[in-house]
């Protein structure tokens, strides 16, 4: 589905992905971790058009988007639930679902994807008229993850969506996750630093160090390689 | 009393002007963080642009008729609007990702280039001109307050613009887009949003509701000049200013507000002579005292 091949992105002199390599198969969810300045926001911002790349390719369905602008790549059904969540704080909830439905024009299609985003996040159906930015943080995530699915999305980026969440909400988001995957069939890459609980539901994993991919297997394995138990289990 | 209140419609017949230009430099800022100080320009533009359409729409329809005037005004902003979308994507699109200050002068050099194009013989010429009578004239008396068309046209005109610019960016698509572009961009390119679409629409709208400005302001005072928008250009961005750039109830209120204090102090002995300089006096206050400016507040986002 998505198949990115030894991508260069730089921020002016530094190099913050140093020519890195993933691919993810349709209806999986692979998740990428790494520590702090690895460099995962920027991967998934490359992939989604917010940055340009330096050299290497994204294919996606087969298809080269590598720096298409981001609204055309979004249309192609790729949605990205960024670092921080980035709702927008003066909008209703409402309105920044409709934003999330942008580019869809059938009303119909808006009104089924609204209903089935309230049947997964009951709590934005409540806040509907509520401006964004006075939601708790938990509300906010549940809020980035529902604008992101109004959009029809094929195959879905997440950026570190347990990011100051407390521990039980986190796991709510995650049983989301996984729900999302299932129940729409949406394909899903997962930035995390809670590496223990993205190779709970993902079935394969990358380890980023500093713009390079140092480890990749299925998940289960790598949940037992010494290397990242005790880098990233804190084992 | 009647003098009070004659001054409270003068003041808000100029500042209901302020406010129309004071809207497209509080729109531009909100989206791209910089003052479009070629605004001014497309206000004076849009009164040049109805000065010359009136012979013209006169062949259709009845001279000094509300609807000729009205089919003057609707073409003026039309052209306008053009005029601003094609600025920016002359002008600022190139230096979308450079420094604001980089920004910021080109637009001082877009004004000037406006400025000095227009005042060639070649173009409008320096010299003044007598702006034509749109509409019919009649001075109403009411009480001891005397009331001219012009004038009720300027409200009309504004209240209606308010009206549909308010509706289109609280209840439309469009609109919707433009406040989340405002609030973040990348987010709402993430969403689908082409970003250089938004700004080119935010830039048309603005300019359209500085081109009503400039009919209005042209029909009020009957001469208008290439170097017209300095001043009122330089007014209506303290306006946006006052009422707290980026906020559009702000440049509203802001510009009314202006035109009033302007008005009634100019109708002070001793200190008429200085009531151009009362907006800069304006400025300097409201920077020192409540830089927000009034209906503005210091975003806070929650992490
Ligand atoms: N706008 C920027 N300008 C310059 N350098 C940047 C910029 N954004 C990121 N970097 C650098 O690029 C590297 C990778 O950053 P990135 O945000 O992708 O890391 P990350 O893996 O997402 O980290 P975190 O887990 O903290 O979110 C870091 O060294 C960072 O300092
Ligand atoms: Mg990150």
């Amino acid at each position: 589905m998505l198949e990115v091949k030894s991508l260069q992105v730089s921020y002016g002199a530094i190099n913050a992905l140093d020519g890195i390599s993933l691919s993810v198969k349709p209806g999986a969810i692979v998740t990428l971790i790494g520590s702090n300045g690895a460099g995962k926001t920027t991967t998934l911002k490359a992939i989604s058009g917010l940055l340009r790349t330096q050299a290497g390719s994204i294919a996606y369905d087969g298809q080269d988007i590598t720096n298409l602008p981001p609204h055309q790549i979004v249309k192609l059904g790729i949605s990205h639930v960024p670092e921080g969540r980035m709702i927008f704080a003066n909008l209703t909830v409402h309105e920044n679902l409709m934003m999330g439905a942008y580019l869809q024009k059938d009303r119909h299609v808006i009104h089924g994807e609204l209903e089935l985003v309230f049947a997964t996040f009951p709590r934005l159906k409540e806040r509907g008229k509520q401006i964004a930015g006075t939601l708790s943080g938990g509300e906010q995530q549940m809020l980035a993850i529902g604008r992101a699915l109004m959009g029809k999305p094929k195959f879905l980026m997440l950026d570190e969506p347990s990011l100051g969440l407390a521990p039980l909400l986190v796991k709510t988001i995650f049983e989301k996750i996984v729900e999302i995957n299932h129940q729409h069939g949406i394909t899903i890459l997962l930035v995390e630093q809670n590496a223990n609980l993205a190779f709970e539901i993902s079935q394969y994993g990358y380890v980023l160090e500093t713009g390079r991919i140092i480890l990749q297997n299925e998940s289960k394995l790598l949940r037992q390689n010494p290397q990242v138990r005790s880098a990233y289990l804190g084992a | 009393m009647s003098e009070f209140f004659q001054q409270l419609i003068n003041g808000l017949a100029i500042g209901a002007i302020y406010a129309l230009i004071a809207l497209g430099y509080t729109m531009v800022y909100g989206i791209l963080r910089f003052i479009n100080f070629a605004h001014g320009d497309v206000f004076m533009l849009g009164a040049f642009a109805g000065y010359f359409l009136s012979p013209v729409v006169n062949r259709f329809l009845p001279a000094q008729s509300y609807a000729g005037g009205a089919v003057v005004l609707v073409l003026a902003m039309a052209i306008c609007a053009l005029i601003g979308m094609l600025i920016e994507f002359l002008a600022y699109r190139p230096l979308r990702n450079r420094p604001k200050l980089t920004v910021l002068i080109t637009a001082i050099g877009v004004s000037l280039f406006i400025e000095y194009t227009c005042q060639h013989d070649a173009v409008f010429k320096a010299a003044p001109r007598k702006f034509p009578e749109l509409i019919p004239f009649t001075n109403w008396h009411l009480g001891g307050l005397v009331l001219n068309t012009n004038q009720v046209i300027v409200f009309v005109t504004t209240m209606l613009l308010l009206v549909a610019l308010t509706v289109v960016v609280q209840k439309t698509k469009v609109g919707t887009a433009m406040r989340a572009v405002s609030f973040n961009e990348q987010a709402a390119a993430l969403m689908g949003v082409n970003i250089n679409r938004i700004i080119s629409f935010t830039f048309g709208l603005g300019s359209a509701l500085a081109a009503a400005g400039g009919i209005l302001f042209a029909m009020n005072y009957a001469s208008i000049d290439p170097l017209m928008g300095v001043q009122t250009g330089l007014k209506a961005f303290v306006a946006a200013v006052l009422g707290g750039i980026g906020n559009l109830p702000g440049a509203a209120l802001g510009g009314l507000l202006l035109g009033v204090v302007e008005t009634f102090a100019g109708g002070i002995p001793g200190l008429s002579n200085y009531r151009d300089g009362i907006a800069f006096g304006v400025l300097i206050l409201i920077l020192l005292f409540r830089p927000a400016g009034l209906l503005g507040k210091l975003q806070t986002e929650k992490v």
